[in-house]
């Protein structure tokens, strides 16, 4: 009995001690932030040094940030419907949203991707996946709009993508769980005997950039995550961080932790090129959508019925599995092209892959084994090194470009810093709380930019005041110039963010379109100018022709519309000035306002319901005489 | 300059008469440019081609809202906008106020003004080439008479725009407002600074008329010292 009491007491006091400990560093986390205002101060009409794009993960958006500051700057609806700039549902921009399953108004956004020129950053385009029904999106970084949306078929989620090779030939997809391939009525239990995954290639018009997906490679059934593609040695192969070797089909949460290895799949993406060129692929049907903004700027869908399949198993050198610690999650190249990290999600290390010793071990035949056809290089043969201590839960690695990898840990809340070839901790630095990715301006890059690291936290609790149980999610801003990181700044963030990525203002900003020029609209509907205002009735379809410009409507009184007829309102925006949308909402429309770019055309549906006369107005407060720019419609029934 | 005499231009010749005395007594001498004025008057007449390169004024408008500037170029042969789009955006503007549409292609001046500017540059060349004084003065008396000419016609096309405004459909009347643009300068037009200054081309059309007042007003010493050194 007594002994139990001092136990008590002794537990009371380790304590208090934890508590007074913990409180001490809090307030010295309080006082420590030193100049790290002047170094995340951008002065009013200043601009930021770098653009942001962080993925809004549940709210399939992407938002663009400026760093150092943390300010947002706009949000950018990709695979989600978007009311407030009629995205999703204006006519022009409906097919976007277009999949073999139907219309869908959402998806799941995890990892931009900035096209690349020679494995650096070239300010083009804006690559990211959708992960629930499989997808690729394309933002185009002139307009900052989604120009392109690509369905990936043969995949049961959409997560490791859309991670490019160094030349933005190819974004790749890998499906996130197995399902049987093609689709069949199975037993879930039949797992190991039906299931299946695919890791897709879709080209890149260089151009134009343009998708198309190239091939899909038939490979066992386990769960793909993420991915890098090689560079400089490494060049033509990409990386496939892979878990649930053990096929498990029920509460994997258990059953898929209990290898004390999973899989790196390396795939040779130079000879599966070579090979379809050869005609060694298979033509399987299939059925997926290909939608894009046409040169008109007006959404086309296609409906797809075939891709090329290879099959792993049948040709030797297309596909190896590197064995990796626990799970791994992470699978990042560094900006040589020589490591191959892996974040081990229940490692107690950071294993390291050496690109030139699993050549090697290939051509030396250093093989454990196979895995359902495909072989297993040996650990120890292909192994640089492994990060010993990190902390807990290692996910992802980025890099300075000065010899050293940024990891973050999930578990143990942090980023840890080592050194490449020495593989020792030299730095770490808490996060709030439970980082997931992590993003260095250029990190995955042949020659990243540094200066910062930003933490992409999944959890918030006390960092903000509270909002009711659904907290904000936030990014933390660390300096990384000096020898010892530095936590500048906390800041909010659109959805979940996931992984985000980063590049100096200087490659987007000059090329920021201002306006769409009108003798460049192509759209159908469009005109050219207010005498070309019109209403025409085709049955019980009505198209209006009208236009916006400073500050009026044309027409503005639209009568002879019918109870049951189907409007389209074609909206033009005359203007050609920067910075002048017009809004355009009926009163009662059961979908959403348009907000119209000068001079674009976009087209709303409305389906009057009742007889009188509606009211319509300009949203965007345009100029003095914002208020006066309304009209109405007359509905007859 | 002793040695002009051997100058094979006729007019030179025709400078140095045989009969000195007899001219002498009747009027002044006739003293010829000097080889150097004439190439400086040469240069300054060919300089004006860069008017056909450059605008010849600016008129910028400055607003708090167009941080990224907005203004209309007038050159030789038409009017622009000192950015792409600008004209459009100034049309537009002026619909507020009731102000007429700027359309270039109805400004008949922009067709006359090129032949007025070859026949400056032809007319210098000539001075040039005779080597003539009074050649000189009356180019720049031309000059002066051109230039003179475009600034009221320009004050008068600033004059009809900034006043005859359509005020029946005007949505902003401001009553005793007018929005002439001034000739130079800078003047307030509601939100707008107005600010009318000469473009590269009006600077060399200017630089053009001052080296060739210069070049006469030396000429003009040089010849009355060699007169009293001949009397």
């Amino acid at each position: 009995m007594q002994k139990k009491q001092i136990t008590i007491i002794i537990g009371a006091i380790g304590l208090l001690l934890l508590l007074l400990v913990v409180g001490c560093a809090q307030k010295q986390e309080a006082g420590g932030f030193g100049d790290a205002p002047a170094k995340v101060y951008v002065a009013p009409g200043s601009y930021d040094e770098f653009y942001a794009f962080m993925s809004g993960g549940f709210s399939g958006q992407v938002s663009v940030y400026g760093l150092p500051s943390g300010r947002l700057f706009r949000v950018i609806p990709v695979f989600s419907q978007d009311p407030e700039k009629g995205y999703g549902y204006s006519e022009e921009t409906k097919p976007l949203m277009m999949t073999s399953h139907g219309f869908i108004p959402w998806d799941d956004a995890h990892h931009p991707q900035l096209s690349v020129t020679d494995g650096q950053t070239d300010g083009r385009w804006l690559f990211i996946n959708g992960n629930n029904t499989p997808r690729i999106a394309r933002i185009d970084l002139t307009t900052f709009e989604t120009v392109e949306t690509i369905e990936i078929p043969n995949s049961g989620g959409n997560h490791g993508s859309p991670y490019l090779t160094p030349n933005t030939e190819y974004v790749v997809a890998s499906t996130r769980f197995s399902v049987p391939i093609p689709q069949k009525d199975v037993p879930i239990s039949s797992y190991k005997e039906n299931f299946k995954g695919t890791i897709s290639y879709i080209k890149v018009d260089s151009a134009t950039g343009r998708m198309n997906l190239a091939f899909q490679i038939l490979v066992p059934g386990i769960n793909y995550d993420l991915s890098r593609a090689g560079k400089g040695p490494s060049h033509g192969w990409s990386f496939f961080s892979s878990y649930n070797s053990e096929q498990a089909n029920t509460q994997l949460e258990v059953n898929a932790s209990q290898n004390d290895k999973d899989f790196i799949a390396a795939v040779n993406w130079k000879l599966a090129e070579e090979l379809v060129a050869q005609g060694k692929g298979q033509a399987w049907p299939a059925n997926y959508f290909h939608n894009y903004m046409d040169a008109a700027d007006v959404g086309k869908s296609e409906t797809m019925n075939s891709v090329t399949i290879l099959n792993a198993k049948e040709h030797p050198g297309l596909v190896y599995y590197i064995p990796t610690p626990k799970s791994p999650h992470g699978c990042d190249v560094d900006p040589s092209g020589e490591y191959i990290v892996a974040g081990g999600k229940l490692a107690a290390l950071i294993p390291v892959h050496s690109f030139s010793k699993f050549k090697t071990a290939i051509e030396n035949k250093e093989f454990d084994g196979e895995f359902d056809g495909i072989p297993i290089v040996k650990y120890e043969s292909v192994l640089a090194g492994e990060v010993k201590e990190p902390g807990l839960g290692p996910l992802h690695t980025e890099f300075d470009g000065q010899g050293f990898g940024y990891t973050s840990m999930f578990l143990s809340s942090e980023i840890v810093k080592w050194k490449l070839g020495t593989w020792e901790v030299v730095d770490r630095i808490p996060t709030y709380y439970s980082i997931g990715h992590l993003m260095i301006p250029g990190g995955d890059t042949k020659q990243p930019y540094g200066k910062y690291v930003v933490a992409l936290n999944k959890i918030t609790k006390d960092r903000y005041l509270p909002t009711g149980p659904e907290l904000t999610q936030s990014a933390q801003l660390i300096d990384i110039t000096g020898d010892k990181m530095k936590l500048l700044l906390d800041f909010p963030t659109i959805g979940e963010p996931h992984y985000a990525q980063a590049c100096p203002t200087t490659l987007i900003k000059d090329k920021s379109k201002r306006w769409y020029p009108i003798e460049e609209n192509h759209n159908p509907f469009a005109i050219k100018a207010e005498g070309e205002a019109r209403v025409e009735r085709d049955g019980k379809t009505v198209h209006v022709y009208m236009s916006t410009i400073r500050t009026h409507f044309a027409p503005d009184n639209i009568e002879g519309i019918k109870v049951g007829d189907k409007v389209y309102f074609h909206v033009t925006n005359l203007e050609q000035d920067w910075d002048v949308p017009h809004g355009f909402s009926v009163f009662g429309a059961n979908n959403s306002e348009l907000l119209v770019m000068p001079g674009q055309t976009r087209t709303i549906l409305w389906e009057p319901k009742q007889a009188g006369v509606i009211p319509f107005y300009c949203t965007d407060f345009c100029s003095a005489l914002h208020q006066e720019m309304q009209g109405w419609i007359r509905v007859s029934s | 300059m002793k040695h002009d005499s051997t100058n094979e231009d006729p007019a030179v010749q025709a400078g140095s008469s045989p009969q000195p005395n007899r001219t002498k007594r009747t009027r002044q001498p006739r003293v010829p440019l000097s080889l150097l004025s004439r190439i400086v008057i040469a240069a300054a007449a060919l300089m004006l081609a860069f008017t056909y390169f450059f605008p010849l004024w600016e008129i910028t408008l400055d607003a708090p809202q167009y941080p990224e500037g907005l203004g209309l170029e007038i050159w030789i042969n038409q009017m622009q906008g000192q950015n792409q789009g600008d004209l459009n955006k100034i049309n537009n503007l002026n619909h507020y106020i009731g102000m007429k549409q700027i359309k270039p292609e109805s400004i008949k001046e922009l067709s006359i003004m090129p032949w007025i500017m070859r026949a400056v540059m032809l007319l210098g060349l000539v001075v040039a080439a005779t080597g003539r004084r009074s050649f000189l003065l009356v180019w720049l008396l031309v000059f002066l008479l051109v230039s003179g000419a475009g600034l009221v016609d320009f004050y008068l096309w600033g004059y009809d725009y900034g006043h005859n405004l359509d005020t029946a459909h005007a949505i902003i009347k401001v009553p005793g407002m007018s929005y002439q643009p001034p000739l130079i300068g800078s003047k307030k037009l509601l939100n707008f600074k107005a600010i009318s200054l000469p473009g590269i081309g009006g600077w060399v059309a200017i630089g053009s008329f001052v080296i060739g007042g210069l070049v006469w007003l030396m000429e003009f010493r040089r010849a009355r010292k060699q007169v009293i050194r001949a009397t």
